[in-house]
């Protein structure tokens, strides 16, 4: 339709009325095609956002019985932090290590997906989403039973003598890191398959071509191009992860508490105002995390 | 990598012995043997799907051939990695690193091999004020125009100072324009910096107007090596004749001698044609003419060397410095003809009665066992790759 208009409007003598028409259904277009999307935004995101920053200043000495008083105070904040700084760390710490791991196993397989699977490629990519098929909580309890401490995987790692006679897999960080790991790899690994894939191959043979081994291309040429990736990934898996409490609470037990536990339990307490404080502070602490990151590693032209 | 010196042939020329390339059932090359003397300007020139670009390749290390010999300056590189021959490639893309600036993609060739900064600095800035590009250092890829990428790509090639430069129709990319005006460039910096070029490219004004020497490649074949005035003046196969410029090529018979001419028979016609510029001497032959050697005069009129009577002008062009006419014989062939337009006679009309005529030094005969129409361009495998 608007290739219609256009040519007509290359005419000469014969275009005014016409132009303005379709310029303002053209416009009327556009705002119809982004409401949906904010409306949603607007009910589901920013109401909530605005209601739990609210909540987080909410009068500390409150409780559901007796109902809060809307005060404006940091409290909140100041307590939460000194009382779960534990848990803020260990869910960094376990995000962190999580994401490196995800990094480390999913871009040699994205990188074998990318440019060696030929025909298999697709299959490989379907292997990839297939646990998405099954609820995440269903497969973390599973991992429950994987690594459950009469089980072959600790059995194995006993007689190996990487665990200690009586140690245990499960309710340790080993165990929670490799939950995260598990549950969060498809997210490292489509964006750095969808970015290796595009990587026009001419490069690497120029690279060759330019007195390049096969190691020295991948650090010159490969990588740099796969960064969008890299990033997309990272930050995929590491958002999420931070936030995780599902395999905290499967798979380790009071030591391995991570901030997204601190929340939901409070939440289930009836602790509002501290949940809410929480929630933001974690919010806030990864928006920084990631800006940072992102500024950083030189990507935003890419991304 | 085997690197077993043979007896020194002399210089750095590349040499091809015997060089097959498989693509399963399809043969790409075919027992191609080939030298390319050191310091000389090569083209490989033939249609899309001719193995020219597969040829280059091997030469690169980005393809391994089937069979045969890959040889630089007598050693034999065959089975050497890429990055460990001092050859360099101009590809077709360019395939330019758009992460990296114009200085880091010339660089990079330098880089690699170890050489300190400040050399680096010093053949960067030379090297871009050579393809003048020294104000772009700092732009990606992607911030230049088609003409000044391909000119990085020229620069990252050459900087390297290899033995060989591959150039695989690194102007197909640009418009006629620019392609000309680059043609030009390249063969500037060809003659200054003195090293071997080996140019892809399936446009034959590109390849006579840049090589010393072309090889016209067809179905992973050469079908004929030389300058490209033997190769236009003394085609020895139809598709050379064909591809590069126009021929007419008519069907006739040898039937004796006269002197140092052989006597072709065309259609009844006795024709003269020199003997050394047959490569059929006897039966059925093509006998060839350049559109620009065949004169045209009204029918009857008197003129030396051979002529062909009978024929009738069709068609009509006008194009500037020239006239190019269509005419058809008796026998229902069409014969082109180009004439300068010199304002030495009027121009003819449609419709006209015309004799042909030539002279015997400017006609040439081919084998008539081969395809009259191998090498004619036509619209669907044209341009393309």
């Amino acid at each position: 339709m608007s290739a219609v208009a256009h040519v007509r409007s290359s005419e000469p003598g014969k275009t005014p009325p016409e132009q303005e028409s379709t310029g303002r259904g053209r416009r009327l277009t556009v705002l119809l095609l982004l409401l949906p999307g904010t409306i949603w935004l607007l009910a589901f995101f920013v109401t909530p956002l605005v209601q739990l920053v609210a909540t987080s200043m909410y009068d500390p000495d409150g409780t559901i019985e007796t109902g809060y008083q809307v005060v404006v105070s940091a409290q909140n904040y100041a307590t939460g932090l000194e009382q779960y700084s534990e848990p803020f760390l260990r869910a960094f710490l376990y995000a962190g290590s999580a994401t490196v791991l995800c990094l480390l196993l999913g871009y040699p397989l994205a990188y074998a997906i990318a440019f060696k699977a030929g025909r298999w490629k697709n299959l490989l990519l379907i292997l990839v989403v297939a646990p998405f098929f099954t609820s995440f909580l269903v497969r973390t309890l599973a991992w429950k039973l994987i690594l459950a401490d009469n089980g072959t995987v600790v059995s194995t790692f006993q007689t190996l003598g990487l665990v200690s006679d009586d140690g245990r897999l499960l309710a340790t960080g080993i165990a929670v890191v490799a939950g995260i790991t598990y549950n969060f790899l498809p997210f490292m690994v489509l964006p750095l398959y969808a970015s290796l894939e595009k990587i026009d191959h001419r490069l690497i043979e120029a690279a060759g071509d330019l007195y390049s081994s096969a190691a020295a291309g991948f650090r010159r040429v490969t990588l740099p191009l796969s960064m969008p990736g890299v990033v997309a990934g990272t930050l995929l898996t590491f958002i999420p992860a931070a936030g995780d409490f599902i395999n905290a609470e499967l798979l380790g037990d009071t030591n391995q508490t991570m901030i997204g536990n601190v929340i939901q339990g409070s939440f289930e307490a009836g602790d509002y105002p501290t949940a809410a404080a929480m929630s933001v502070t974690l919010m806030i602490v990864i928006v920084v995390m990631v800006a940072v990151y992102i500024r950083r590693s030189g990507t935003e032209e890419l991304l | 990598m085997t690197e077993e010196p043979t007896e020194s042939t002399g210089g750095d020329e590349l040499r091809l012995e015997g060089v097959t390339k498989r693509f399963g059932d399809f043969v790409a090359v075919d027992d191609l043997t080939l030298t390319v003397p050191a310091g000389s300007f090569f083209a490989l020139l033939g249609p899309s799907g001719c193995g020219k670009t597969t040829t280059l390749r091997m030469v690169a290390g980005l393809e391994q051939p089937t069979t045969g010999r890959v040889l630089l300056g007598g050693a034999d590189i065959t089975t050497a990695k890429p990055y460990r021959r001092p050859v360099n490639t101009v590809f077709q893309s360019y395939a330019l690193f758009p992460h990296l600036t114009t200085y880091e993609n010339v660089a990079f060739g330098l880089r690699r091999q170890g050489r300190d900064r400040g050399s680096i600095e010093h053949a960067v800035r030379e090297m871009l004020d050579l393809v003048e590009l020294g104000g772009f250092a700092q732009r990606k890829p992607a911030q230049l125009s088609g003409g000044q990428q391909q000119r990085v790509a020229l620069a990252r090639a050459l900087i390297n100072r290899p033995q060989v430069l591959l150039l695989d129709e690194p102007l197909g990319a640009l418009d006629l324009k620019l392609r000309r005006q680059m043609q030009l460039e390249l063969k500037r910096i060809q003659t200054g910096v003195g090293v071997t070029f080996v140019h892809v490219t399936h446009d034959q004004e590109e390849a006579m107007t840049m090589a010393d020497t072309i090889a016209v490649m067809n179905a992973g074949l050469v079908e004929q090596l030389g300058s490209a005035e033997e190769l236009y003046e003394s085609p020895r196969t139809t598709f050379v004749a064909n591809f590069l410029g126009q021929s007419n090529l008519l069907a006739g018979e040898v039937t004796g001698r006269s002197g140092e001419d052989l006597v072709v028979e065309v259609q009844g016609t006795k024709l003269a044609v020199r003997a050394a510029r047959a490569q059929a001497t006897e039966g059925q032959v093509w006998l060839g003419v350049r559109p620009e050697k065949v004169h045209l005069a009204p029918a009857g009129e008197q003129a030396d060397g051979n002529r062909l009577g009978g024929g009738r002008v069709v068609d009509v062009s006008f194009v500037g410095v020239s006239t190019q006419y269509l005419v058809t014989m008796p026998w229902g062939q069409s014969v082109s003809v180009f004439e300068q337009n010199s304002g030495a006679r009027a121009p003819l009309t449609v419709g006209q009665e015309v004799d042909l005529h030539w002279a015997p030094e400017h006609a040439f005969v081919l084998d008539h066992q081969q395809d009259a129409s191998a090498g004619v361009e036509s619209l669907d495998q044209e341009r393309v790759g």
